[in-house]
């Protein structure tokens, strides 16, 4: 089957679809997914002809037929999911199964009042006032095949709306769980996290496969920021190795907001992340962070792109790559600092770690300037394992591989040790060391 | 402990060892002088394993074991610890954690317990002031943002938590002011034991007036071409290298001539 032919099947799975949601108070969002869906029919998967997948083949995700996903628990347990989590991280969770939220292994603690956390399927239903100003208001379904996929096809996800003025000190976890079986499943996630102004909060998003099966996630988040709001968001993407994952995380901020961005991705075969941010107001600080790790065969790619459009602004990127065995990857990032971007201060850099001579990187740093007054830089680097360093520890009595493994954690730890909250960094730093040393054993499971 | 025969190793083709004999027994400070170029790093760096040099020919035993056959963290295990001429710098990797990996590594090996957190502590702290250094650098990266004198005294560090067997100095002394000479030759002094070989690679006499060696030996374009005790050591001084370039030309010649009448 070819390319058109599997955009047809997503087209009739909209049709099938589009009968249920007219009847759960949702239709008012129908003409957004129409909109969205024929979108989607014109624009077509991308080929590696677009500039921005000119890496990334998505043809194994075209030729594969998908059905949409259901609530399946196929076993999991409270334990489970507490395993599948950051063990020590006290914080409201919200699980999310195969895509649909789960009320009973999802867990709340005190919030500060008003303060909405829940299903998104639900707000849609029942909020909309809060949900209508913001959904597919930022995330562009216009321009983006995937997301345009995603909202015409989207059921659930989280809804977060976070009341100005308030300040949320735990983290809130929102946490993925697949637990696909034999059958190919696709699921379209969608969440929407709107910060009010002088409003503070901590989103760790985890995406977490529970077998080898196949299937495909394609999650969009918008991220929506008030004025002098602060909001830590931190991204960990460890699905099976076989999975498919294409996510998109919209950021959009207003005057003197600030938001930091964590972005850590372990698992999958095929993987593109998609992390845009449009700092619309004077003196926004945005920071976009990222680690991936691959090897066997993964691919992994992520697409960064700043939009500095008002004054003052401040971003930081640093993005690093760990890649082994025939692993591949691609680091794109775009800064783009319009006319009125005076006065922006944007740094980027993106370092490569290769462990094996046939793994490979494209990275592609990207800068365009239409403002006279700034501070612009970018960088690259790709290299192995310093020799002298590996024979310095093993002069001390380590093994070749824990040493190798001790320079790689290091080599990591530069963007995992800038996240602030330290339950989430030793909870990372785990989940890490853990993959260095079950890789070495194993090779293929993720959990 | 260590018997090294006829030793040959070259890098990138190039031989830089030329048949070494040296013997070094328990208990025995032997220092190793030579102009540069001589092979002095390259003999100890053979000797920790570095994989760079090439062994062509000849044999190391170590303890009865084929040394050369040993991978380096297996030597290090076995109890051959190496300074580095050039310590390396590790960004990232806190010196305490390396330091108490190393150190578990080998009391593994050697089927002692490993030491936890508070014991580790305990003991570097002890030895830390062996050589003078303070516990602040010691929570930085390995090396990293250390001057000349404190990545020297770190290795001393090292060398005294890891308790060799038999402990290669490369060039410990070279860049020192007198103070930190006096602090790392303290140190080497208060690691001296009956059980305990060393082999003090060096380029300056000034180091053996405060680590007194045992024996002394020159080696010149890759062999050891004159050994003795710690007199010796004062004669190079007095005299430089030229002395036994000199030396060593002369007898090449005899050489030559006998190899000529023999053909």
């Amino acid at each position: 089957m070819g390319i058109t032919g599997e955009r047809e099947n997503y087209l009739s799975d909209f049709a099938r679809f589009e009968k249920d949601i007219s009847k759960n108070g949702q239709s008012w969002f129908g003409e957004i997914r129409r909109k969205a869906i024929s979108r989607f029919a014109e624009l077509g998967f991308p080929t590696t002809r677009h500039e921005e997948w000119k890496y990334t083949s998505v043809a194994p995700i075209t030729k594969i037929h998908f059905n949409p996903c259901g609530y399946e628990l196929n076993g999991l347990t409270v334990e489970k999911v507490r395993r599948a989590a950051f063990g020590e991280l006290e914080c409201s969770r919200l699980v999310f199964v195969n895509g649909y939220y789960s009320a009973e292994l999802s867990s709340y603690r005190p919030l500060p009042g008003a303060v909405h956390l829940g299903s998104l399927a639900v707000a849609l239903s029942t909020h909309r006032e809060l949900v209508g100003p913001h959904l597919a208001r930022y995330a562009s379904y216009e321009e983006h095949a995937f997301t345009a996929l995603n909202t015409a096809l989207m059921r659930d996800g989280a809804f977060v709306n976070i009341p100005d003025g308030k300040v949320v000190e735990e983290p809130i976890h929102l946490l993925f769980l697949s637990t696909a079986g034999r059958e190919p499943t696709v699921s379209h996630s969608r969440n929407l996290i709107v910060v009010g102004k002088n409003s503070q909060a901590t989103i760790v998003e985890s995406y977490v496969g529970l077998g080898e099966s196949v299937y495909f996630t394609n999650v969009v988040t918008e991220v929506v920021l008030g004025e002098n709001s602060v909001v830590e968001h931190v991204r960990l993407q460890r699905e099976s190795r076989k999975a498919f994952h294409i996510a998109t995380l919209q950021v959009h901020q207003s005057r003197s907001s600030t938001f930091s961005g964590h972005s850590v991705s372990v698992g999958g075969a095929l993987v593109r992340n998609d992390v845009n941010a449009v700092l619309d107001g004077e003196g926004v600080d945005c920071t976009l962070n990222g680690l991936y790790l691959v090897k066997g065969q993964q691919h992994v790619d992520n697409h960064t792109r700043i939009d500095h459009v008002r004054p003052h602004g401040t971003s930081r990127e640093l993005y690093k790559g760990i890649l082994d065995e025939q692993s591949s990857g691609v680091f794109n990032g775009k800064v783009v600092v319009w006319k009125d971007a005076q006065k922006t201060d944007a740094k980027q850099t993106n370092k490569n770690l290769l462990l094996s001579e046939n793994a490979e990187i494209n990275s592609k740093p990207q800068l365009e300037i239409l403002a006279d007054d700034v501070k612009c830089t970018h960088g690259t680097t790709v290299g192995q394992i310093e020799e002298e360093q590996l024979f310095y520890l093993r002069s001390r009595g380590l093994d070749r591989e824990i040493a190798q493994g001790l320079l790689t954690q290091v080599f990591a730890g530069e963007t995992i040790g800038r996240i602030k909250i330290e339950a989430i960094r030793t909870g990372l730093e785990e989940i890490l060391l853990t993959q260095f040393q079950k890789d070495k054993k194993h090779g293929e499971t993720v959990q | 402990m260590l018997e090294i025969r006829n030793l040959h190793a070259s890098v990138g083709g190039k031989e830089i060892l030329r048949g070494i004999d040296l013997k070094v027994n328990a208990g025995e400070v032997h220092a190793i002088m030579g102009p540069n170029g001589s092979g002095k790093s390259t003999l100890a760096l053979v000797l920790a394993g570095r994989e760079t040099y090439m062994v062509t020919a000849g044999e190391v035993i170590y303890e009865g074991k084929n040394l050369l056959k040993m991978l380096p963290e297996d030597r290090a295990r076995e109890g051959i610890f190496m300074a580095f001429q050039y310590p390396v710098e590790i960004p990232g990797l806190n010196s305490m954690t390396f330091l108490k990996a190393a150190l578990n590594s080998i009391r593994k090996h050697r089927g002692l317990e490993e030491l936890d957190a508070m014991d580790f502590l305990d003991l570097a702290r002890e030895k830390m002031k062996l050589v003078d250094m303070s516990e602040d650098l010691m929570k930085r990266p390995v090396n990293e943002g250390f001057s000349g004198g404190e990545k020297k005294r770190n290795e001393i560090l090292q060398m005294a938590v890891l308790e060799p067997k038999l402990a290669i100095l490369d060039e410990t002394d070279s860049g020192l002011d007198i103070d930190a000479l006096k602090v790392v030759a303290n140190g080497v002094n208060a690691l001296r034991s009956e059980d305990r070989g060393m082999i003090l690679v060096t380029h300056y006499q000034r180091l053996l007036n405060y680590i007194v060696p045992d024996y002394v030996h020159v080696l010149f374009n890759g062999a050891i071409v004159k050994s003795g005790g710690k007199e010796l050591a004062l004669e190079l001084e007095a005299k430089g290298y030229a002395w036994i370039e000199e030396e060593v030309r002369e007898a090449c010649q005899v050489d030559l001539q006998e190899g000529g009448h023999a053909a």
